[in-house]
C-alpha cells in the first residue's frame, strides 16, 4: 500500500496549503460557425459551445469528489472571434460577445475566453471590427474575456494596434466606471500569445488546435511556500531542489485530473499548464513564497533573482510530471489576486517598475495592476509597448492587464472580490510618451528572430 | 475502484470498529489497513475496494464525514490514484 506519510502529505497539501486544480479549460473550435449572417453565426456559436461543453462542469465536479482535490474553475476557450468577424457582413459584432456570455451562463462557468484577435503584423476587416467592439463587448457582458496579440518575436510589434489599445482600455474603464472599471480586468494584450493557455483572461483556442481539447492549469503557491518554510536555512541549490520536488507533485495531480477529464469527456488531452497561480486567500500567495526565500518584502532588491529561480525550478519539476506541458507555465504575479502583492503595493514597497522587471523572468506580465484613472491613453499604450518589448526580445509570452480605474487616484483601490481580488492604485511615471506612440508603424522583429 | 480512507484525530476506543462497520454495511471490502498513534494523535489509513459498494462514492464520503464529526475525527475518502500519481514515478 502507499506509504502513510505520503498520504498524509497529500491531504495536508489539499486541506491546509490550498493545493487545487485552478482550472479545467475546454478549448473549442468555432471555425465551422463562420457565415455572413451575424445572427445565424451567434446562434451557431451558442449551440456549438453549449453542446460540446455540456458535460464539462458535472464531469469536473465528479472528478473533484473522487480525488478529493478542489477544481476551482471550469472554463471554455474558443477560436479567436475575429476570425468569425471576417466573414460576417455586419460591422457591429458585439452580438457575438453576448452569445458567448449566454453560453457561459448556460454551462455554469465563470469565464469564457477567445473574444480576441491576433494582429501582430496587421489587421483584417474582422480584426478591426473586433477590436473596435471591445469597450462595448466587455462592458455589456459579464463572463467574456478578451485578448489581442500585438507582437511576436518573429513579427515584431504592431504599434498601430498598441496605440489603439491604449485608447480602448481607457474607454473600457470609463464604460464600467460604476463597476470599478472591471472591463479592463477581462482584457489582456499579449506578445507571443500561446494557443493552449487555459488561464483567463488570455485563453483562446488556437488555430493549430483540433476540434476540441482539454487543458488544465494547476496551482499551489501555498504548497511551495510551506515546503520552503520547512526546508529552513538551506542554501539556494538545495532550495531549488525542494521547489522542483514540490512542483512535480503538484503537476502530477494536474496531469491526473487532465487525463481523467479528457477520457470521460471523450475529448483529447492537450496540455498541463505548470503555472503557480495565486489567489487573494491567505496562504495562496506567490509574493509570500518570494519573501519566504529570504526577502523582507516582495519588491525589494533581490526579488527578480528569487522569482527567476522559483520560476525555473517550478518548470524543471513540472515538466517531468506531464507528457505535454504548455500554456503559460510559470509563476503568475497579478497584484490584485495575491495577498502578499496587495500588501506590498499598499505599503509602497512594490513599485510598478519593479513589477515590470519581474515580468522578464516569469510568466506572464503586468497583471491586474490598477493605475490612476486620469492616465492618458498614450501612457497605457506605452506601458503595453514596454512590456510587449520584454516578451519580443526575450522570446517569451508577456502580457498587460492594467486597470486605469476611472475616477480614482493613488491612495484609492479597486475591489472586485472573488478571484479578481483588490488592487491599490499604483503610481506611474507622468512623463509623456505621446510622440513615440503617435508615430505608429511596426517595431521590427529583433535580430535573433532570424533563426532559419 | 480502490479508495484510500484516512482517519485523523484524537485516539479513542472503537475507531476502527466504527469505520469498519460503516464499510461492512455498504459491502466495501478492506484490502489493507495501517494505523499509528503519535502523541495521542490517531492516524489510520485504509485501502478499500468499493467496486461492490451499495452506495455511490459521494454518499460514502458524506456518511464517513458524519461519522467523523460524531466521533471528533476527520475522515476522508479519496481515489487511490491521487496518491499513486503524486508519489510514484
Amino acid at each position: 500500500m502507499i506509504n502513510s506519510f505520503d498520504i498524509l502529505e497529500t491531504i495536508k497539501m489539499i486541506e491546509e496549503e490550498h493545493l487545487d486544480i485552478r482550472t479545467v479549460t475546454m478549448g473549442i473550435s468555432l471555425r465551422d460557425c463562420a457565415g455572413s449572417d451575424i445572427n445565424r453565426v451567434a446562434d451557431k456559436v451558442y449551440d456549438k459551445i453549449t453542446k460540446t461543453a455540456e458535460k464539462l462542469v458535472p464531469t469536473a465536479e465528479q472528478i473533484s469528489v473522487e480525488y478529493g482535490i478542489p477544481i476551482v474553475n471550469k472554463r471554455v476557450s474558443v477560436t479567436p472571434i475575429s476570425m468569425l468577424a471576417d466573414a460576417v457582413e455586419s460591422e457591429d459584432i458585439t452580438i457575438l460577445a453576448k452569445a458567448l456570455d449566454r453560453a457561459a451562463d448556460t454551462l455554469g462557468i465563470n469565464f469564457i475566453g477567445g473574444y480576441g484577435a491576433l494582429v501582430h503584423k496587421g489587421m483584417t476587416k474582422g480584426d478591426t471590427a473586433l477590436i473596435n467592439s471591445l469597450p462595448e463587448a466587455l462592458s455589456e457582458t459579464e463572463r467574456v474575456c478578451s485578448f489581442v496579440n500585438v507582437a511576436t518575436t518573429r513579427a515584431g510589434i504592431n504599434m498601430d494596434a498598441v496605440k489603439t489599445l491604449g485608447e480602448l482600455v481607457c474607454k473600457m474603464a470609463y464604460l464600467t466606471r460604476d463597476r470599478e472599471s472591471v472591463a479592463c480586468a477581462k482584457f489582456v494584450a499579449f506578445a507571443n500569445s500561446t494557443e493552449d493557455n487555459p488561464f483567463m483572461a488570455g485563453a483562446f483556442h488556437g488555430v493549430g488546435e483540433g476540434e476540441a481539447v482539454i487543458n488544465v492549469g494547476v496551482s499551489g503557491p501555498g504548497v511551495v511556500h510551506k515546503a520552503i518554510k520547512r526546508a529552513g536555512d538551506c542554501n539556494l541549490t538545495d532550495l531549488a531542489e525542494v521547489i522542483k520536488r514540490t512542483a512535480f507533485k503538484i503537476t502530477r495531480a494536474g496531469q491526473l485530473v487532465a487525463k481523467t477529464a479528457a477520457e470521460r469527456l471523450g475529448i483529447p488531452f492537450g496540455i498541463v499548464d505548470l503555472s503557480l497561480a495565486p489567489t487573494p486567500a491567505i496562504g495562496d500567495s506567490v509574493a509570500h513564497i518570494i519573501e519566504e526565500m529570504g526577502l523582507s518584502s516582495v519588491g525589494s532588491h533581490g526579488t527578480t533573482a528569487a522569482l527567476a529561480m522559483l520560476n525555473d525550478a517550478v518548470k524543471k519539476g513540472g515538466v517531468m510530471a506531464s507528457p505535454h506541458v504548455g500554456g503559460l507555465s510559470g509563476a503568475f504575479i497579478p497584484v490584485s489576486e495575491d495577498a502578499g502583492m496587495i500588501e506590498a503595493a499598499r505599503k509602497g514597497l512594490l513599485s510598478f517598475d519593479k513589477l515590470e522587471a519581474m515580468t522578464a523572468v516569469c510568466s506572464v506580465g503586468l497583471d491586474m495592476i490598477a493605475v490612476p484613472g486620469d492616465t492618458p491613453p498614450e501612457v497605457i499604450s506605452a506601458i503595453i509597448a514596454d512590456e510587449i518589448s520584454i516578451g519580443v526580445v526575450n522570446n517569451k509570452t508577456t502580457a498587460v492587464r492594467v486597470i486605469p480605474a476611472y475616477g480614482k487616484g493613488v491612495g484609492d483601490s479597486v475591489s472586485y472580490g472573488g478571484l479578481l481580488g483588490e488592487a491599490p492604485i499604483m503610481p506611474i511615471s507622468t512623463c509623456s510618451p505621446l510622440k513615440l506612440i503617435s508615430r505608429g508603424g511596426r517595431i521590427p522583429a529583433p535580430i535573433h528572430s532570424q533563426k532559419n | 475502484m480502490r479508495a484510500v480512507i484516512t482517519v485523523i484525530g484524537k485516539d479513542t476506543t472503537g475507531i476502527i470498529a466504527a469505520v469498519s462497520n460503516v464499510l461492512k454495511e455498504r459491502e466495501i471490502n478492506i484490502l489493507d489497513i495501517n494505523q499509528s498513534v503519535l502523541s495521542d494523535m490517531f492516524v489510520m489509513v485504509m485501502l478499500v475496494d468499493i467496486t461492490s459498494s451499495k452506495v455511490d462514492f459521494a454518499s460514502l464520503q458524506g456518511e464517513l464525514t458524519t461519522l467523523g464529526d460524531n466521533m471528533g475525527l476527520k475522515i476522508l475518502a479519496m481515489h487511490e490514484d491521487i496518491f499513486n500519481t503524486m508519489h510514484r514515478i
